[in-house]
This record gives structure tokens, C-alpha cells and sequence, in this order.
């Protein structure tokens, strides 16, 4: 299973995708919305774990770019905002879910091994 | 006694502070009651008391003249009366003394059935009598012995030389007896003459004033013309008395004139000269008997007065005091609204502060808790531990993002602790650059430009932070809101006036339409939609002119917007506080 984690602050998304490579799981990070769009541009992911603020191009447009290529890429969103209306936002534009930082490790990697299930 | 007086006085009498816990001017609202007070009390008690007035003045005069018409229409009756009295007497007279068998020889009988017929026919005769030209009586009938009586020295005698015909005016005589006479002289054909004298007794004057009826405090008598009286008056003497009053002045009418006696008592003197003899009759009436209706009168309407005066000045009491407790009780809900309103600003404040404080720290949490986990997934996860210079690194991270989350507390903290109101040194260099702290990371993710300039030795202000923080989050929000991603937001800060600072906020929006600039500042007033209160700016410009500075705003369509706000060095009005702990 490969994840692509995306997040402006740097220090946070390469320990999380050190952790999560640690448990067994194929995870790149980069730290900016275009890196990602071509980094799922050139690989295949199964779960795509972004976080919603970032500057010049945010999560949702993110999701957008990618999925224009592949419909069927799974997202995750991230938020420091921790609003309820932001898990709601990101369900109806079509995320798996929304998770609230800081990230418990297990709930990631449940929600990520259910989102790649499906 | 105080419970009922708590109920008069008027709420905004003993209202002092407002909801906001500021000095209220309560003045104010004493000056509106005042001017109410004033204002309606004029307007309708005016025109009712020149009403009361006028009226009372016209049916003064009115009943006045009734009053005097009985007294004038007594005097001409009566003067009509003693006329004829004295005119049928004098012709009774000038009748017999044409008789030619009537001379100074005339016997004793028949003078004396002269007089009987005289006394069954007309009354009031006293006696008769002839006198000869040189003034000696030659017959005489009558009760007293004066046959033989010389009156060639009596006035009444040389009068009737001259005149013919006389009436004397009342006298004692050699009787004793107040009376008066009638002579007549006729003229024989020897150029001799003889007089025929007839003395009437005054008691017939006395008997017709008795018969007016008068008043018990009104008088009525005969005087001559020298003020002697000729019948006794009730209260200015006897017969033959010289009565205090002045003699009126001759008239042939019947006149009225108002007097006043020696104690001021008022009266009215209603008075006839009876033509052909000296006699003035005279009717006094005080006039506090006689005008007992007028001032019956004005008792009533004075009383009516009173009471409208009083009924008028206890309903626009009431009315104004009603009023103006409406105003103040208005107005206190109005106060209370706009503080709810701007609590509710100020919440809305926080709240969009809360979020952007837990994203900010959510953040550095995130990277501790990654961090923090690595550590713990090398010890439980791997069987070898990574080299040292790692996991330093990690613990750096934890160390550098708890260090983040304190910078980020105490600009809250900073934020948090200006609630009352109070005036503090404020360096506003420094407290925009606090105020933008907690826009940073949003003009970062939306690539929005913040230039400052700050004027160099900017002056240190004295004002409310906490207020001031207010200000220019919601302006410097409008900001944000108004310029699309990638836009630009100048903020610039200098000496306006020696006494004052200029604060101008710059963006490079969409600007504000004409038609909108001059509602800016109006209460809920949004071109937002759903997204705004329409309270934001209204509550800042209130906020502002609290602080003792204004606020203005440029704008062009698709230029942008430029907001000043202008501040005063000291704030006016609020305690100094130097430091804030």
C-alpha cells in the first residue's frame, strides 16, 4: 500500500511518513500542493493524506488536480482549524475524512487502511 | 414617605451610571423635562388665564353697570319725587297768593282755612303766614306765636325781594325745629307787595327716604348746597350738620361718582340737584355691598383658575415626566443593545482569534506529537537505535515547536488580559505588528503582501489596547477580506498633528462603490450577505470615538479602499494606568 502525505510544515510530515514506514507503510511526503500533484502524477497511490491550509494551492484544490487523473484516489484531509465544519466540507467534496491535528498514529493508519479498501 | 417619593421622582432623575458602567449625562434628560415642562404649561395656561382674566375684567364692567343702574334710577326718581313735592307746593302757593282778597289785612279765619285746605289737600304744611314789605308777619296761622315777627333781616326774606318765588333751604328758625319755607311774593297795584310765607316741615323728606328702602349699609339724604343736611343721613350727622364729604359739583342730570372715606372704604354716590330750590339729594352705597356679585364672580372663576392651573400643571407633569421616562428608558435600551452588539463583535473577535490560535498550535503540536512518537516508535518499533545526531534532531524539533506554542500563548495572553478599560503607553509600531501576528499565516496561504511602514520616532500613545486591538483586527480583517489571494495591504503610521497619530490601512481590493462609502459606517449595514453582521465598522467607529480619535474612508471601484484612523496622543477622559502586569 502506498500513501503520499502533503503538509506545509515539514518537520511534521516527514516524521509522520518516517513513522508510518516504520510500520510497514510505503509513505512520500512532500511539503507543497504542487509537488504532490506531480508526484501522484508519476506514481500510483492508494491513499493521498493532505493537509486543508497550505499556501498558493490548498488540500481541496490538491484533491481536485489529482483526481482529474485518477478518479478513484482515495484523500484524507488534515486540519489544525479542528472545526466540525471542516470535516463536513471535506465529506461533501468528496473525502474519506477529515482528521484533527496533532494525529493519533493508529487512527491514521486505520482510516488510511479503510479508505484503501474501499 | 420615601417609597411614595421614589414612585414621583422620574426614573432618569436618579439614574447615574449606564448599563456600560460610564458616566451618564442625566442632565440631559432633566433639560428635556425642563423645556417640556415649560413649553407645555405656556402653550395652554397662557391663553387660559388671559381668557379668565379678560372675562373677568368684561363681566366686571358689566355687572358694575348693572349694579350702578338702580342707584342712578333711584336718585332721578326720587329727585322727581321732591321736585313735584316742592313744584305742587310753590304753585299751591302762587295760586292763593293771587287771590285779591288775600293781602296783609287778611283776617286770621280765613289764612287759617286756607291752611286747613291746604294741609287736607297737599300735606307737609306747617303754618301760614303774611308779611308785609317791610318784613313784619301781619297774620299768622299755625302752631307757634309768631304773629307780629319781624323777618326784614332773614336771609329767606331779601332772597324773595329779588326772586319772588323761594325755597329756603332747612333751618331752625325761631321754633327750634328743623323746617323749611316757601314764599311767595305778589305784587299789589299800589307798588306795595306782600309775601305769603308757608313753612313746610322737613319730616316728609324723612318720610320719603325712609320709603326707598334702602340697604341697612346705604344712605340716602338731602344736603344744601353749602354740605348742611337736610335730613338726617345714617352715618355723616344729623339735620343741620355739616356733613364731611365734598359737595359734587353742580349738574342738572343725575350723576354717579365713585368716593372713597377717610378709610378707604370705597362707595358710590349716586346725586340730583332739585331744580328751583337748594337742595342736592344724595344716595351713598358702599361699594363692597354692591359689588358682592362681581366679587362673587371672581371668587368663581379665580377658583375655576385655581383648579385648571392646577389639573393643567399635574397632567403635563405627568405627560412630560411620562415622556421623558420613555426617552431615557429608549435610549437605556438602545445603550444596551449596542453594548450586547459589540460584545457580540467583540466574541466574534475572539472567536475568529481562537481559530487562528489552535491552527497555530495545533500545528507545532502536530510536529511534537510526530517527533514525540518517532522517538518512542525507535525504541519499540527497532531493534537498533538510529544514530545519536537523529534523534538530538527529533528532541530540537519537540523543543523548537514547544517554544513555538509559547510565543503563540503569549501573544494571546497579551491579547487576552485588556479587557477593562484603561489607558496604557502604547507603542503602536510594535502593537500592529502584535495585531498582524495573528494574520500572518493567513496572508502567507493566500499570498497577500503586508507592508508596514512606521513613521520613525512615532510618538507613544496613550489609549485602550484592548479597544485599539478591536479596531484594527476588524479593520485590518476588512482587509483581508476585501483583496483577492495574492493581493497587497499597506499599513502606514505617522504623526498627523503634533497632538495626534495617523493610522492608514491601504488594500488593493475591490473597493467600495459611491453609493455605499457614506453607509459604511452605518449599523447593519453589509454588502457580505449571510457572511457579515453589518456591525463590524459601525462598532469601530464607535469604538474609535471612544478613544478620542476619528475615523475616515477612500475608496475607488477596483482600486481599493484606504481606511485613517486617527488617534489622540492621550485619550481624554480615562484614568492613566502605566503598566499593565
Amino acid at each position: 500500500m502506498r500513501v503520499l502525505l502533503v503538509d506545509d510544515e515539514e518537520e511534521f510530515i516527514t516524521a509522520l511518513a518516517e513513522r508510518l514506514v516504520l510500520r510497514g507503510i510505503d509513505a512520500d511526503c512532500v511539503t507543497n500542493g504542487m509537488d504532490a500533484v506531480h508526484f501522484a502524477q508519476s506514481r500510483k497511490y492508494d491513499v493521498v493524506v493532505v493537509d486543508i491550509k497550505m499556501p498558493k494551492i490548498c488540500g481541496l484544490d490538491v484533491m481536485k488536480s489529482i483526481r482529474e487523473k485518477d478518479a478513484n484516489a482515495k484523500f484524507i484531509f488534515m486540519t489544525g482549524h479542528g472545526s466540525e465544519d471542516n470535516v463536513r466540507a471535506c465529506r461533501e467534496a468528496g473525502a474519506w475524512d477529515c482528521l484533527f491535528k496533532p494525529v493519533n498514529i493508529d487512527v491514521l493508519i486505520e482510516k488510511v487502511l479503510q479508505a484503501a479498501k474501499t | 414617605m420615601l417609597t411614595i417619593w421614589s414612585k414621583i421622582v422620574p426614573k432618569f432623575w436618579r439614574a447615574q451610571v449606564d448599563l456600560s458602567g460610564e458616566q451618564q449625562d442625566v442632565s440631559y434628560y432633566s433639560r428635556i423635562w425642563k423645556i417640556a415642562v415649560v413649553g407645555i404649561a405656556t402653550v395652554s395656561l397662557v391663553p387660559l388665564i388671559a381668557m379668565t382674566l379678560m372675562n373677568m375684567k368684561q363681566y366686571g364692567s358689566a355687572l358694575k353697570t348693572e349694579i350702578i343702574f338702580p342707584v342712578s334710577r333711584l336718585v332721578s326718581n326720587t329727585k322727581r319725587t321732591i321736585t313735584d313735592f316742592l313744584t305742587e307746593r310753590r304753585a299751591a302757593l302762587t295760586y292763593i297768593v293771587q287771590d285779591p282778597t288775600l293781602d296783609a289785612t287778611c283776617a286770621q279765619p280765613c289764612l287759617s282755612t286756607i291752611l286747613k285746605r291746604l294741609k287736607s289737600s297737599h300735606g307737609g304744611f306747617v303754618d301760614l303766614g303774611i308779611i308785609d314789605s317791610l318784613g313784619l308777619q301781619r297774620a299768622y296761622v299755625g302752631p307757634y306765636d309768631l304773629k307780629g315777627k319781624d323777618y326784614s333781616e332773614q336771609d329767606w326774606f331779601k332772597e324773595v325781594l329779588v326772586k319772588g318765588v323761594y325755597v329756603s333751604d332747612a333751618f331752625a328758625g325761631y321754633r327750634k325745629i328743623p323746617h323749611f319755607v316757601i314764599a311767595v311774593k305778589q305784587e299789589l297795584d299800589n307798588g306795595d307787595f306782600y309775601i305769603l310765607r308757608a313753612t313746610i316741615d322737613t319730616n316728609k323728606f324723612n318720610d320719603l327716604i325712609v320709603s326707598l328702602g334702602l340697604r341697612p349699609s346705604s344712605d340716602a339724604f338731602l344736603i344744601n348746597q353749602r354740605g348742611i343736611l337736610q335730613t338726617p343721613s345714617r352715618f355723616h350727622g344729623g339735620v343741620l350738620e355739616k356733613i364731611e364729604l365734598s359737595i359734587p359739583h353742580a349738574s342738572t342730570r343725575t350723576e354717579i361718582q365713585e368716593i372713597s372715606d377717610e378709610e378707604g372704604r370705597r362707595s358710590i354716590m349716586g346725586y340730583a340737584y332739585i331744580e328751583g330750590s337748594p337742595f342736592i339729594f344724595v344716595v351713598l352705597q358702599q361699594e363692597k355691598e354692591l359689588m358682592k356679585s362681581v366679587d362673587k364672580l371672581r371668587r368663581i372663576l379665580s377658583l375655576f383658575l385655581g383648579i385648571s392651573v392646577t389639573l393643567i400643571l399635574i397632567v403635563v407633569f405627568a405627560a412630560a415626566t411620562h415622556l421623558v421616562n420613555r426617552i431615557y428608558e429608549a435610549d437605556m435600551k438602545r445603550t444596551s443593545a449596542l453594548h450586547t452588539i459589540e460584545h457580540t463583535n467583540k466574541m466574534a473577535s475572539t472567536g475568529r482569534l481562537a481559530a487562528g490560535v489552535a491552527h497555530e498550535i495545533n500545528n507545532p503540536l502536530a510536529i511534537i506529537n510526530e517527533k514525540a512518537g518517532l522517538l518512542k516508535d525507535f525504541l519499540s518499533l527497532s531493534e537498533e537505535l538510529p544514530p545519536r545526531d537523529k534523534l538530538v534532531g527529533l528532541v530540537d524539533s519537540i523543543l523548537y515547536s514547544v517554544e513555538r506554542c509559547g510565543v503563540i500563548t503569549h501573544r494571546l495572553l497579551g491579547f487576552a488580559r485588556h479587557i477593562d478599560v484603561r489607558s496604557e503607553p502604547i507603542d503602536l509600531g510594535n502593537f500592529l505588528q502584535e495585531v498582524l501576528g495573528f494574520l500572518g499565516k493567513e496572508a502567507q496561504y493566500r499570498n497577500i503582501t503586508v507592508n508596514m511602514n512606521v513613521a520613525d520616532q512615532l510618538p507613544v500613545i496613550e489609549s485602550d489596547r484592548g479597544r485599539l486591538q478591536q479596531v484594527f483586527l476588524n479593520v485590518i480583517n476588512n482587509a483581508f477580506a476585501a483583496v483577492q489571494d495574492g493581493g497587497r495591504i499597506d499599513i502606514s503610521a505617522k504623526p498627523s498633528t503634533p497632538d495626534r497619530v495617523a493610522v492608514t490601512i491601504t488594500d488593493d481590493g475591490c473597493g467600495i462603490p459611491p453609493e455605499n462609502l457614506r453607509a459604511v459606517f452605518e449599523p447593519f449595514f453589509s454588502t457580505k450577505g449571510d457572511k457579515g453582521t453589518g456591525l463590524g465598522l459601525s462598532i469601530t467607529y464607535g469604538l474609535v470615538q471612544k478613544l478620542g480619535g476619528e475615523i475616515s474612508v477612500e475608496s475607488g471601484v477596483n482600486k481599493g479602499t484606504s481606511f485613517t484612523i486617527t488617534l489622540p496622543l492621550k485619550q481624554p477622559g480615562v484614568p492613566h494606568e502605566s503598566i499593565v502586569s
